[in-house]
């Protein structure tokens, strides 16, 4: 079980939060000026990058906060985790790569 | 290819086994191929097998980044059935359990297809009425599959907990009976063999690290660990790591990888007849002839290439097991693993072109790709071959998500209300 | 039985508590501090079951949880018998009643031993290779009786009659193996106050120092220096010893789970205590201790009852007093086992070395051998005896010369030793990664990926006082104070071997079967097979041998098929690879993992506060998502339908009592809530007037239903929002992610108030004249508080949310009040209106009723695939809003297909068939399989207001199909139907007004 960094309340069990896939898929300002393809990857295409992800959380079962985090999909380790509407934090081994 | 049977093995007893030839070669990659399939699983293998028999592709190369079957081929629990709901669905499981009913005799390798039954527990009014939907419609479609009471139920699997005291108690089922089970490693095996005697050269321990493209998109080839070579037409077969292997060929795919758990039991005698489903509890149980209870843990929710899940998701669905089955809480877990299985929006697979010439893909089948290996490796040679879906899998294309005629399994089963 | 195998002094077995237990129905004595495995020892019992596929006699081989032969049913009475136990671990309890498995009519003569005969045929993969014809025959013949064949022991079929318990626990360290590394390791970590957890799956904990005959440490022996560690950690209150706790799992960021056997090592347990307590610890750094396991040697016959390890013989004599024979030969490749022949020796017994290193490569152990006839040089080329150890056939051996003249050594018992593997498998789990260390041919612990840190044996590290002074180091380097401190162990640990896979024979290679995988019959033979037939990664190897997947996972052959394969590829080992070790280290018993999940606590079932008065009046009930509610109330001889047909007609005619509660309810607050609500629901919301209602859809983003309700304005800033009973945590969900996330400029607020508000539906014509009397502040008259209208007053006394809201079709109330009251509003509800005839109903009834007015029920008729468009619904779909939650998908080109499934009533023609809900429509029934099926019935029953069948569909363009006959399955074939309009009383939605519609209603 993972042990899931809330920033508001810390490190807590997975049991806690639901996750809720890719971040920063932000939702198209206007809808309906993109065609069904565009649509379409704002709703079901995903990255699933195998190394750094970045994903959203919602602690439900704790603070109710929705917060994003950066974890390493092959070695299941968070590397961060930030409130909602922050960028995206550049790791120090991500700009070796 | 030496022929197995009953002959020839009691000829090599005598012989202390020494003249089994290997069960396939162990080539080197040739610097062209006329087709490539990436990914050494059942469904790979598969194909390259009917790509050779069915449409005379035999100069084509299986390229396997470990050894043929490590992936969910041989992680999976192995169940096999297709009362499907949706039309679409059901042709295409239907006609995996179709071939799969001769799949021994065509390999001539015993892959222990055991049609021994599959049953699907109702638990509530409204699985009661999905399960009907799911029966009626099956009958239409002409696959197996019928209600049954909860008292035929415990006739068919005598070990069940019927009593209408227990948490979710059992309203019903439905059984497949010709559902079942089959040996996962003898069917990558099975087919490997079967494909390297038609010529199919399977590699193994080489990675893709890049598909190439010519000028016009179209797939020139791929780069791999053992070096380059070309081909014009290129099959993904890769099921958690299809994100990726897309990604070398900038093809961006409506799909999420995720750890999908599975145990067994210590083996003991007989004592499970059937493959029981449940899924208002989530749980999936069933005998190996090994003597192992086989049990299917649902996926964690995060994406992760790990192959490892937390304990959590397992222990909800041995919580589940032992409600249903109370006799089986002294058994004790022997072993645990995890695969990745790829997932997407509608819970139906992806099989068919893609937008890149030459670019084939087959994934997406989230927790259910066993079953469906025959089917789904037949369906895919042809589309390889031909350059078009079959049309079984016509239905199954990228582009659905874009329409939005989508497959939805999962939301046909389940939604409370 | 008499002990005979029991040395007269010796061992940690207190001979002052004799005990008794039964093996296949006869008496077995023993001592307090036995294991069954000793106990049977030490009453001459060597033959203890059969092995898996050839039935062969099999014996003890080891003296832990390695053990892969010596396999027992164990019975401690009724609803306590499991099967698969392993001897060795099995702490002997008098009256435990054991018995062997695998084998029939008995152990001693196993008909299924005729399998050893056919064994040149049932090698490994045969069955890949034949039983395919003919092919019904799989199904049929050779499936069952290879299943019958195959298996161990016995499944338990009736329930278990224990109960197991979870607990968490944070740690500073956690400590695994109480060896003399572990020991040294928890004593150094909890030296300043760290919080320590050591933990061991022995009954004793010390490990290896229990079966220490001369060695001392610091001056004083092995067991005085750990009954001292042990005294001075339990002084320590900041340090927690569990004992008979296995660590089975390590799981990601830390979480390592532990399962500590609590009862079954007692006779008569309280029975408040739980069998096993599964123990999920957070430790913020874990010491692995977990020693090493001694590999056997692959030999011809190797597997016959009386052969065992060589450290395993050693342990029965110095830790139990047992002498598992009388004459013993060590066969060793290696030094550790010249310790265990002289603690045979000095322990009386007959003792002979046979070692197959050359006279030159035997090192300083040689001086432990005093006495004892060495046979250097040598190789075992087989064994002799049947369902018992008679001798050892051994032969010189020289390295290019052959293998020279035959001998056979009588004895009763063989300690043979391979060499070590360090038991990584905790490490493996983890996710480190292995290196291999050819100097001790074996893997150890390389590249840590989690907090944590191995010491001792599994490290590869063989000598006391390095194990000692390694262990100190990890515990104080894992308590963050890198402290050191050396050890003075003596005499120095004779360590090394000299790897050997397969020992030399002068036998045809073809015909030797050398066992590698006791328990799964894997024999060298079986590997050459593997590799002769194109298997050549380990991990094929292991599948079409199954070498490795016995119970013991491995633990005596994993690395005996790892070296073969690595000699027959002529690679070395570390390109042939090796498995990932994966939990749980040994079987974990179903009942510790899933704790007090069982019964009552598997999974919660919630209840509303009217659920107890529905008990008193005999409600029948059924579950709904985790909700149990009241179904019907049947009366006395009433069956569900007629109990159903009471309470609709009570609703249609007079008045019915309803609890709603189970409705989710969100309070969404803020002065931006009516823009959010008209962002999240398709239909238009910034206009609603406060103390309106108004019903909604909610779509995903892909447009689909996925719940609905019925919401109130009771504020410019404040709605009152309800979704369907098993939505309200996925709406609520839904919501704070589009206000958190999307629109976190919105000022919104969203809580949940499901279990605030208990929810009271009265419903019908006389539903007012029940209300009146208890209501104040709130005028109730038509024009004042009409259909869709919502007032905040008081009802007995108390604050209500009062709904002019109808889901039947009559005029109906929903009276939200606080969930304390609910009762006593509902009992002066209820008791009023008896002059009324008021009916409570159940859901059942209330399905009718909504069915009868055509109202759907989300997750009914809907499925997650349908559009409000589907549903009829399409006007509640804002054309004029720029954006919704769902808009853009409604806009995509399969959104409007024209043969679409849409909502549409079928009647049945012959007036009388009740349609089954799930039945698929076709146009032709006739027509040849597969079937074009058109739609399928979503709801379905006999309606008591009409007294004929109703049902509602989904159906390809079903708008357009109205009158047209079309075909429902049925059980037994099919029926016939007409499509009407999906309404069926009251269309023109009179009654919710009070206008009595007679006629509308029998239309």
């Amino acid at each position: 079980m993972l042990l899931v960094p809330c920033p508001y309340c810390g490190p807590r069990p997975e049991v806690e939060f639901h996750c809720g896939g890719e971040a920063h898929i932000a939702r198209p300002a206007d809808p309906n000026a993109l065609d069904d393809a565009q649509w379409a990857e704002y709703l079901f295409v995903r990255t699933s990058n195998k190394g750094v992800h970045a994903e959203r959380w919602l602690h439900s079962h704790g603070c109710g906060r929705w917060f994003n985090a950066l974890r390493n999909t092959v070695s299941d380790s968070f590397l961060a985790s930030y409130e909602m509407g922050q960028p995206r934090p550049a790791l120090p081994t991500e700009g070796g790569k | 290819m030496r022929r197995f049977s009953i002959s020839s093995l009691l000829t090599e007893a005598l012989n202390g086994h020494q003249g089994w030839e290997r069960q396939w070669r162990n080539p080197t990659p040739k610097a062209a191929y006329d087709a490539i399939i990436i990914g050494g699983g059942g469904h790979g293998l598969g194909a390259a097998y009917y790509l050779a028999k069915e449409h005379g592709l035999t100069n084509i190369a299986v390229l396997e980044k470990g050894w043929i079957g490590g992936g969910n081929a041989g992680r999976n629990t192995t169940i096999i059935r297709s009362n499907y709901l949706y039309d679409e669905s059901a042709a295409l499981f239907e006609h995996a359990v179709k071939l799969w009913e001769g799949l021994s005799q065509e390999l001539n390798y015993n892959v222990m297809f055991s049609q021994r039954g599959v049953l699907m527990l109702a638990h509530n009014v409204h699985d009661v009425q999905s399960f009907k939907r799911h029966v009626y419609s099956n009958r239409l479609n002409g696959i197996d599959n019928e209600w049954m009471t909860p008292e035929e139920a415990k006739d068919f699997c005598p070990p069940l907990n019927i009593s209408p005291d227990i948490r979710y108690p059992v309203m019903g089922a439905a059984l497949q009976r010709r559902g079942g089970t089959a040996r996962h490693d003898a069917v990558v095996w099975g087919y490997a063999r079967g494909a390297d005697a038609l010529g199919v050269d399977i590699i193994q321990n080489c990675e893709v690290i890049a598909i190439t493209r010519g000028p016009d998109g179209a797939v020139t080839g791929v780069e791999t660990s053992r070096g380059s070579i070309k081909t014009k037409k290129i099959g993904v077969s890769v099921a958690g790591h299809t994100s990726m292997v897309m990604g070398m060929a900038g093809v961006r795919m409506p799909l999420e990888s995720f750890p999908l758990q599975a145990l067994v039991s210590e083996p003991v005698k007989p004592c499970f007849p059937c493959v029981l489903m449940s899924n208002a509890v989530h749980a999936y149980i069933s005998q190996s002839d090994k003597g192992e209870l086989v049990i299917g843990a649902g996926t964690d929710q995060y994406v992760s290439y790990s192959q490892q899940g937390g304990l959590h998701i397992t222990t909800h669905t041995l919580d589940a097991i032992c409600e249903l089955f109370p006799q089986f809480t002294r058994m004790k877990m022997l072993r645990s693993w995890g695969g990745i299985v790829d997932v997407t929006p509608d819970r139906s697979p992806i099989v068919g072109k893609t937008p890149v010439k030459g670019l084939y893909v087959n994934c997406g089948w989230g927790t259910g790709g066993f079953k469906a290996t025959p089917g789904s490796a037949h369906v895919f040679a042809h589309t390889i071959a031909r350059d078009e879906p079959h049309p079984i899998n016509a239905p199954f294309t990228l582009d659905r998500f874009r329409t939005g005629r989508l497959i939805d399994e999962a939301a046909a089963a389940a939604v409370a209300h | 039985m008499a002990q005979s195998n029991r040395l007269p002094s010796g061992g940690r077995i207190d001979r002052a508590k004799p005990l008794a237990f039964t093996f296949n129905g006869k008496s077995v004595d023993g001592f307090a501090g036995d294991t069954v495995a000793s106990a049977l020892l030490a009453n001459g019992i060597r033959l203890v079951g059969r092995s898996f596929k050839y039935h062969r006699p099999r014996g003890i081989l080891t003296h832990g949880s390695d053990e892969p032969n010596a396999l027992l049913k164990v019975d401690r009475g009724p609803g306590r018998a499991d099967p698969n136990n392993r001897a060795t671990v099995i702490e002997a309890v008098g009256g435990l009643k054991l018995s062997s498995q695998n084998h029939w009519p008995s152990l001693e003569h196993d008909i299924g031993a005729v399998n050893d005969r056919l064994s040149p045929v049932l090698v490994a993969g045969f069955y890949y290779k034949t039983f395919m014809w003919p092919r019904s025959f799989w199904d049929k013949l050779y499936e069952p009786k290879i299943r019958a064949a195959a298996g161990l022991g016995v499944a338990p079929d009736v329930p278990d009659a224990d109960r197991y318990v979870h607990r968490n626990a944070h740690c500073d360290v956690l400590v695994v193996g109480a060896g003399p590394a572990g020991l040294a390791a928890a004593l150094a970590a909890s030296e300043n106050g760290r919080r320590v957890i050591l933990a061991d799956e022995q009954a004793e904990m010390g490990g290896s120092l229990l079966a220490e005959r001369t060695a001392t440490i610091d001056g004083v022996s092995a067991a005085q220096w750990v009954a001292h560690a042990l005294t001075t950690l339990a002084g320590r209150a900041n340090v927690t010893l569990l004992p008979r706790t296995t660590a089975f799992g390590y799981y990601n960021h830390n979480h390592v789970v532990l399962t500590e056997r609590v009862t079954d090592h007692l006779e008569r347990p309280d029975p408040k205590l739980p069998r096993e307590r599964l123990w999920q610890v957070r430790p913020a750094e874990v010491v692995i201790a977990t020693g090493a396991h001694e590999r056997p040697l692959s030999f011809a016959d190797n597997d016959r009852p009386g052969i065992m390890l060589a450290e395993s013989v050693r342990t029965y004599i110095n830790r139990y007093g047992v002498a598992p024979g009388r004459r013993i030969v060590f066969a060793t490749n290696g030094a550790s086992a010249y310790a265990a022949a002289a603690d045979a020796k000095a322990a009386g017994l007959d003792v002979t070395i046979v070692d197959t290193r050359p006279e030159s490569a035997i090192g300083p152990e040689k001086a432990l051998a005093a006495g004892i006839e060495i046979l250097a040089g040598h190789t075992v080329v087989g064994s002799t005896g049947g369902k018992g150890l008679t001798g050892l056939i051994v032969a010189p051996f020289t390295a290019g010369k052959g293998v020279g003249a035959r001998r056979t050594l009588p004895c009763d018992c063989a300690g043979i030793s391979g060499g070590w593997t360090p038991s990584v498998h905790l490490f493996s789990q983890s996710r480190g990664k292995l290196i291999f260390r050819a100097d001790i041919d074996a893997f150890v612990p390389g590249i840590s990926v989690q907090k944590e840190r191995s010491a001792g044996a599994c490290k590869g590290t063989y000598g006391l006082s390095a194990i000692l002074a390694e262990g100190w180091a990890a515990g104080s380097g894992a308590a963050g104070a890198d402290g050191s401190r050396l050890f003075a162990a003596a005499p120095a640990t004779p360590t090394g071997f000299a790897p050997a896979r397969v020992l030399p024979t002068d036998d045809d290679p073809k015909k030797v079967r050398a066992f590698l995988d006791f328990q799964n019959d894997v024999t060298a033979k079986d590997i050459r097979l593997a590799v002769r037939e194109g298997f050549e990664s380990v991990e094929h190897v292991k599948r079409y041998t199954t070498n490795g997947m016995a119970s013991d996972q491995g633990k005596t052959s994993n690395m005996a098929a790892l070296g073969l394969l690595s000699e027959i590829l002529e690679k070395p080992i570390p390109q042939v690879g090796t498995t990932t070790f994966r939990p749980p280290y040994t079987p974990v018993t179903f009942g510790a993992i899933i704790g007090s999940a069982r019964g009552q606590l598997f999974d919660p079932i919630r209840t509303a506060p009217l659920h107890e008065w529905a008990v008193e009046h005999g409600a029948k009930f059924e579950n709904v998502s985790l909700w149990r509610r009241a179904w019907y109330f049947p009366k006395a001889g009433e069956d569900m339908h007629a109990a159903v047909a009471r309470e609709c007609k009570a609703v249609r005619e007079s008045v019915g009592i309803f609890d709603a509660s189970t409705l989710g309810k969100i309070e969404v607050k803020g002065p931006d809530a009516a823009e959010f609500l008209n962002r999240i629901y398709p239909n238009a919301w910034l206009k609603l007037e406060p103390g309106k209602c108004r019903y909604g859809l909610m779509l995903k983003e892909d447009g689909f239903i996925f719940d609905d309700g019925v919401v109130a304005r009771l504020a410019p800033d404040l709605f009152h929002v309800t979704t369907t009973t098993g939505g309200a945590p996925r709406v609520l969900a839904h919501m704070e992610d589009y206000l958190q996330t999307e629109w976190p400029d919105l000022n919104v607020f969203a809580t949940s108030t499901t279990e605030e508000w208990a929810v009271i539906a009265l419903q019908g014509p006389k539903a007012r004249d029940v209300l009146q009397p208890f209501v104040t502040g709130i005028d109730l008259a038509g024009e004042a508080f009409p259909h869709m209208a919502v007032r905040v007053g008081e009802i007995c006394g108390v604050p209500t949310r009062l709904m002019r809201v109808s889901f039947t079709g009559e005029m109906g109330f929903e009276i939200n009040v606080p969930a304390d009251h609910a009762r006593a509003v509902w009992e002066a509800l209820y008791d009023y209106g008896q002059r009324f005839g008021i009916t409570p109903y159940g859901t059942e009834a209330m399905h009718v009723l909504r069915a009868e007015r055509g109202f759907i029920i989300v997750g009914q008729e809907t499925d997650g695939t349908v559009t409000p468009e589907d549903l009829g619904l399409g006007g509640m779909v804002s054309k004029v809003k720029r954006d919704f939650v769902g808009k853009r998908s409604l806009a995509r080109p399969d959104m409007a297909l024209a043969d679409r499934k849409q909502l549409v009533g079928l009647a049945s023609l012959d007036g009388r068939t009740v349609l089954d809900e799930g039945a698929q429509i076709v146009a032709d029934p006739a027509q040849a399989v597969p079937m074009t099926m058109l739609g399928h019935v979503t709801s379905s029953y006999l309606s008591p207001s009409l007294g004929h069948p109703i049902a509602l569909a989904l159906v390809a363009g079903g708008r357009t199909r109205m009158g047209e006959t079309l075909h429902v399955t049925t059980p037994a074939g099919f029926t016939t139907v007409k499509v009407t309009a999906p309404v069926f009383v009251d269309p023109e939605g009179k009654r919710v007004n009070g206008v009595q519609t007679e006629g509308a209603l029998h239309a």
